[in-house]
C-alpha cells in the first residue's frame, strides 16, 4: 500500500527508468507525459524520451528508416492540403523522403471522423484505431507529419499500447512526447536535413 | 476561384471521396435541390444511418444555400456532428448547445473581417441543441437580435445516444431510454422563436424539398439584412422510433401537414424587394 496516493499527497516524481519505447506496451498504456517525459527545447529533438539536439535526430530517424522492412509516412491534413506556402514546401520535403527511402509507402490520415464500423486500412489510417492500419499493413516504422497535435498524441499511445511499431513524429509545433523519436518545429528545412542523412548513409553503404 | 486543394503530390494518395469534394464541389456555381446528384456536397460514404430523414434534410440544406463559398456552418455533437467533417464546406463544431453563442461572435468578426463582403453564418443543430441544452445561448442570440439563420434538424429524440426523450419529443412518447413515454408535451419551440425576435421562422420537410430549399434560402437573406431567422426541419428518427425509412418519410411528411411560415413586416418587405428584382 506504499503507493497508494490520497489526497493531499505530493505529486509523483517522474520516474526516470521510463524510456518510450516501441511496444506493445498493453492495453491502457501511460502518457509519456504522465511518466515525467517533457517536450524538447527549442533546437532539440526527443529520442526515446530523451533530449538530444536537433543536429544528431536526422541521423538517427534516417537510421531507422533504412533499417525498416516496411517504413511508412502517414501525412495528415496540414500537410495533405495546400493551406499555405509552408505547408507545401514541408509536402514536397515529405515526399522527397519518401522518394529516397527504398520502399517507403504513403498511407493519409485525411481527418479525423469516426469511420465505424468500416474502415479500409490499406486506403487511410483511422486516427481512432491506427493499430488496425499497421497490422494490416505490417508497419514497423512510421512517421507522422502534418497530423493536428491532439490527435497525434492519441494516435502515437494508442499505436504504443498495441503494436511493435516504432513511432517517429515530425511535428510543427512542440513535438510529440508520446513517439519515439520526435522533431519540433519540423518543417520543410527539418526535413530536408533526414533526406540528406539518407543520402549520406546510404552513400556510406548503408541500406535496408 | 480559388479553393484549398491537395497539396502538389499527394493528390493521388487522397481517398477518391476527398478528391471528388474538391473537383465537383458547389463552390462558385449556382446549384440547387433540383442539382442534387450532379456535384458533390457530402461523401457517400457517411456514417449515419441508412434512410435517416435527418441526413436527407441535412443534403437539401446544403444544396439551398445561395452562396455555399462564403457560407460558414456551426454545428454542435448530435448526429450531424460526425458528417459535417465530410462536406465539401466551411465547417466548425461548438460545445454542445452553443451553436448560436459561437455564431453571434462569429458573425460579427466576419463583419469587421469582410466588411464588403456577405459572409452567412448558419447554426445547424438538433432539438437537444436548440430546445434543451442550448435554450438559453440560442434564444439570447435572437433576443440581441444576431443576424444568422438557425436551423433544427427535429428528430425528436437524443438519437446517437442511444434514444432519450428531448423537450421536442412528443407527449407519450416510448424511447429506449424512456420506457414509461414522454411525460410532457412538444415544447412549442417555433412559438418562442417568434416570441424570441425572429424576423423569419418556418417548419418545413425534408418531403417536400422545393419547400425546404425555399425556406432556407429566405432565412439566409432576412439574416443577412433584417434579423435572426429560424427554420425547423421535421425529420423524426427511424432508428430510435423503430421505423422503416419509408415509414419515418412519411411520418415527416404527416408532422408538416401543411406550410408554416411566419415573417415580419420588414422581413416581408425585403423579401418582396428581393424577389420582386430577380
Amino acid at each position: 500500500m506504499g503507493d497508494t496516493v490520497t489526497a493531499g499527497s505530493p505529486p509523483r516524481a517522474p520516474d526516470p527508468r521510463y524510456r518510450v519505447v516501441a511496444g506493445p506496451e498493453g492495453y491502457l498504456s501511460p502518457a509519456a507525459a504522465a511518466m515525467g517525459i517533457e517536450l524538447p527545447d527549442e533546437g532539440y529533438s526527443l529520442v526515446e524520451g530523451e533530449s538530444i539536439s536537433d543536429s544528431l535526430a536526422p541521423d538517427i530517424i534516417a537510421e531507422r528508416l533504412l533499417e525498416a522492412r516496411n517504413p511508412t509516412l502517414f501525412p495528415g491534413p496540414l500537410v495533405l492540403w495546400g493551406w499555405s506556402d509552408a505547408s507545401i514546401r514541408k509536402a514536397r520535403a515529405l515526399q522527397e523522403l519518401v522518394a529516397e527511402v527504398p520502399g517507403m509507402k504513403m498511407i493519409p490520415m485525411p481527418d479525423y471522423r469516426p469511420k465505424y464500423p468500416k474502415i479500409d486500412p490499406a486506403i487511410e489510417i483511422n486516427p481512432n484505431h491506427p493499430n488496425l492500419t499497421i497490422w494490416h499493413n505490417e508497419i514497423d516504422v512510421c512517421v507522422f507529419a502534418g497530423v493536428h497535435c491532439h490527435f497525434a498524441n492519441i494516435a502515437l499511445k494508442i499505436i504504443r499500447s498495441g503494436t511493435d511499431c516504432y513511432t517517429i513524429a515530425l511535428c510543427g509545433e512542440r513535438g510529440h512526447e508520446d513517439a519515439m523519436v520526435t522533431m519540433r518545429d519540423a518543417g520543410d528545412v527539418k526535413v530536408a536535413s533526414i533526406t540528406a542523412a539518407v543520402r549520406r548513409l546510404k552513400a556510406g553503404g548503408h541500406d535496408a | 476561384m480559388d479553393v484549398i486543394k491537395p497539396a502538389p503530390g499527394f493528390e493521388d494518395i487522397l481517398p477518391l471521396e476527398y478528391q471528388e469534394l474538391v473537383a465537383d464541389g458547389p463552390y462558385g456555381r449556382s446549384l440547387g435541390v433540383k442539382d442534387l446528384g450532379t456535384f458533390k456536397e457530402l461523401i457517400e460514404d457517411h456514417p449515419l444511418c441508412a434512410g435517416c430523414n435527418l441526413t436527407l434534410s441535412f443534403r437539401l440544406l446544403l444544396a439551398s444555400l445561395p452562396k455555399p463559398e462564403d457560407t460558414l456552418i456551426v454545428t454542435t455533437a448530435g448526429c450531424f456532428g460526425v458528417i459535417h467533417p465530410q462536406i465539401a464546406l466551411h465547417a466548425s463544431i461548438a460545445p454542445f448547445g452553443t451553436q448560436n453563442a459561437f455564431a453571434s461572435g462569429l458573425t460579427r468578426a466576419m463583419r469587421i473581417r469582410f466588411p464588403e463582403k456577405q459572409k452567412d453564418v448558419i447554426t445547424i443543430g438538433g432539438d437537444g441543441s436548440f430546445a434543451d441544452i442550448g435554450m438559453a445561448p440560442t434564444t439570447h442570440s435572437w433576443f440581441r437580435g444576431e443576424k444568422f439563420a438557425s436551423f433544427m434538424l427535429d428528430n425528436e429524440c437524443y438519437a446517437n445516444t442511444g434514444g432519450q426523450a428531448s423537450g421536442m419529443t412528443p407527449e407519450g412518447v416510448v424511447l429506449n431510454m424512456a420506457p414509461k413515454g414522454k411525460s410532457f408535451d412538444k415544447i412549442p419551440f417555433v412559438e418562442i422563436a417568434k416570441l424570441a425576435g425572429c424576423a423569419y421562422v418556418a417548419t418545413a420537410s425534408p418531403t417536400k424539398p422545393r419547400q425546404v430549399e425555399s425556406m432556407v434560402r429566405r432565412a439566409i437573406l432576412v439574416a443577412r439584412e433584417v434579423g435572426p431567422t429560424f427554420v425547423r426541419l421535421a425529420c423524426v428518427c427511424a432508428t430510435n422510433y423503430k421505423l422503416t425509412p419509408i415509414e419515418a418519410h412519411r411520418k415527416s411528411k404527416e408532422l408538416v401537414s401543411q406550410t408554416d411560415e411566419y415573417m415580419t413586416e420588414a422581413a416581408r418587405e425585403y423579401l418582396e424587394s428581393l424577389e420582386g428584382a430577380a
